[in-house]
């Protein structure tokens, strides 16, 4: 883990940003805000931020510009927090770079879970040959997957599937980017493969596949895979 | 009478006021030598009232001119001539002109203040309706803002006095309280999307025995007191339907169903589809998606059940809460995606069925498994 890592929040709202400082100050990250958009950029570039909350109705610019302006360098993650839940939106800001997108009302338990998974993804710079989640235990050097200790069966895709989830884990993937990333820019759109994939890996792997614990759906945005 | 008006077309009004006036006139040429003019002057005079009660006033004030100069042109002496001879005719056409005008204006006069009266009316329903609603919405609104407000008030007044257990139990209030206001906040932008027509279904592959499975997990507090039997067989194929929506459909329905069937009640919910009837079965082709939600309550009133959907009506005795959004987001969403949904109580009246239908493209997903 980094030492207190700087989270840069960029929200017009005072009240979201007193109740982001106490949250955030209180486990052990370091905070700076900015309430507009101009701001939030100056202030990004000047000292860069381990992560940047941002909030896409600013009073100053559309945030999916400053989303779009900030990638153009920024490498670090950016979570959207933003009362616009229109799954359009969120797919949207998903393809301009955000790392990942929680609207509000949010709780902020599920908000310092989204920042801890993004930070988490982020200092994995050689992903680990080995990676242990619950009863899951994925051998990327060996491409074997064990449940519960048990060696289990997957087909190429589902294997491909699974560990673009897991490299991913606690961040939502869209349709458009999981399809492109498994089966190729030219299955964009054929999203019956992946709600067909996507149930036959929960068979594999959940002990509910009805009650998922670790592939969730986001409606009509793309899956999440959890680490609770 | 109004629709009549409206269905004839301002273009054919003319037409009519034209023909009608002069197929009268043209009858009447033949008894002109044994009828006084006065008696057709009279029966004129009937027949632009008469198209003044159906036509438009431009429509009637041209079968007014109409008719006064075919008063003059066909049956005061000397015929086919505008000329008038006599004092006495000349002021009797002069009196029949303004009588037609007269008709005419009083008749539209007539009719203004009664489509004035009707939208009054149509105001004060709509009163009516937004009084209901203000009623049920700010009951919804503001209960759980005062169990919040009040909470915070003890919270921060007499924190040392209270128990632990207390404030956990204050804490636990107000995280209801806020799903709450959270849940009637969502219906209303739903219901202001739907009122703004600013729906636009995207269509993609669902996995229905998934959405199903979603919406039960999000509402498990709600269902705690509930048994849940799910029926969907295992062969059911993907439909190109609007997640979102879909989603937001069901739960509407299962939410409902858990607010007002008693505790312990059974909650079923079954996905089918069915071939429509209109098409022939063929793969990706359009089949009818069938989502039924059933409970053994104690189903609706006969008189009240095909109300339900209607925006913001409630029960006459249901209990307190709702706004009676919630079913009416239903139709909308449906309606949305094209399909239908209807209700109805069990024969043996032992609890309601909800069931949607929509027209679905349906995909078997055999080929896909086997896609190695």
């Amino acid at each position: 883990m980094m030492n207190s890592p700087t989270i840069l929040v960029i929200d017009d709202e005072s009240q979201i940003r007193k109740l982001l400082e106490i949250t955030l100050d209180s486990n052990g990250y370091k905070t700076v805000f900015a309430s507009n958009a101009k701001e939030g950029i100056l202030m990004s570039a000047n000292h860069p931020p381990d992560l940047i909350v941002l909030d896409l109705g600013l009073p100053d610019d559309d945030g999916q510009n400053v989303l779009v302006q900030l990638r153009e360098w920024f490498v670090n993650p950016i979570i959207i927090l933003s009362v616009k839940s229109a799954e359009s939106e969120i797919v949207k800001a998903l393809d301009n770079g955000a790392n990942d997108y929680l609207t509000k009302p949010f709780r902020t338990q599920e908000l310092l879970a989204r920042i801890r998974a993004a930070l988490r993804n982020q200092s994995m710079v050689t992903p680990e040959p080995i990676v242990t989640i619950d009863a899951i235990q994925i051998d990327f050097s060996a491409r074997i997957v064990k449940v519960n200790s048990e060696i289990i069966k997957l087909t190429a895709t589902e294997y491909t599937l699974l560990s673009l989830l897991v490299k991913n884990e606690g961040r939502v993937l869209t349709h458009q980017h999981i399809l492109k990333e498994v089966w190729g820019p030219s299955y964009i759109d054929q999203t019956q493969y992946l709600r067909v994939f996507i149930a036959q890996l929960r068979k594999k792997i959940e002990s509910d596949p009805n009650r998922p614990k670790y592939i969730l759906t986001e409606s009509g945005i793309g899956y999440r895979f959890n680490i609770s | 009478m109004k629709t009549l008006i409206q269905h004839i077309r301002t273009k054919n009004q003319y037409v009519l006021s034209i023909v009608s006036v002069s197929i009268v006139s043209l009858l009447f040429l033949f008894t002109r030598e044994y009828l006084d003019y006065n008696v057709i002057g009279y029966l004129l005079l009937v027949l632009v009232s008469l198209l003044a009660i159906f036509l438009d006033i431009y429509a009637v004030l041209l079968a007014a001119v109409l008719s006064a100069l075919a008063m003059d042109f066909l049956f005061i002496k000397p015929y086919y001539t505008l000329h008038i001879e006599t004092a006495k005719d000349g002021l009797l056409l002069f009196l029949f002109f303004i009588i037609a005008m007269i008709n005419a204006v009083l008749t539209f006069k007539v009719r203004k203040a009664n489509q004035l009266a009707h939208a009054k009316e149509a105001k004060l329903q709509t009163m009516k309706l937004y009084n209901t609603l203000l009623d049920s919405l700010s009951h919804e609104l503001r209960t759980p803002i005062s169990t919040i407000m009040g909470a915070i008030g003890i919270l921060q007044e007499k924190p040392k006095q209270l128990s632990e257990e207390n404030s956990t139990k204050l804490l636990s209030e107000m995280e209801k309280a806020s799903l709450r206001l959270n849940h009637q906040v969502e219906n209303l932008l739903n219901m202001s999307r739907l009122e703004t027509g600013y729906i636009q279904p995207k269509m993609d592959w669902c996995d229905l025995k998934e959405l199903v499975y979603k919406v039960l997990n999000d509402l498990k507090e709600e269902l705690v007191n509930h048994r849940i039997i799910v029926k969907i067989p295992d062969y059911l194929p993907l439909f190109k339907l609007d997640y979102g929506l879909t989603e937001q459909i069901v739960y509407n329905l299962i939410y409902n169903a858990s607010q007002y069937t008693p505790q312990g009640a059974l909650i079923e919910i079954g996905v089918d589809y069915i071939p429509d009837v209109n098409f022939e079965y063929e793969e990706g082709k359009v089949m009818t998606c069938k989502i039924t939600i059933s409970d053994d309550g104690n189903g609706f009133p006969e008189d009240e059940i095909h109300k339900v959907f209607d925006k913001f009506y409630r029960l006459q005795h249901s209990k307190t809460g709702g706004t009676g959004l919630g079913l009416s987001i239903v139709k909308g969403f449906v309606e949305a995606q094209n399909g239908e949904v209807s209700l109805e109580n069990k024969e043996d009246e032992s609890g309601a069925i909800f069931t949607v239908a929509f027209p679905a493209v349906v995909m078997q997903t055999n080929s896909i498994h086997n896609d190695e």
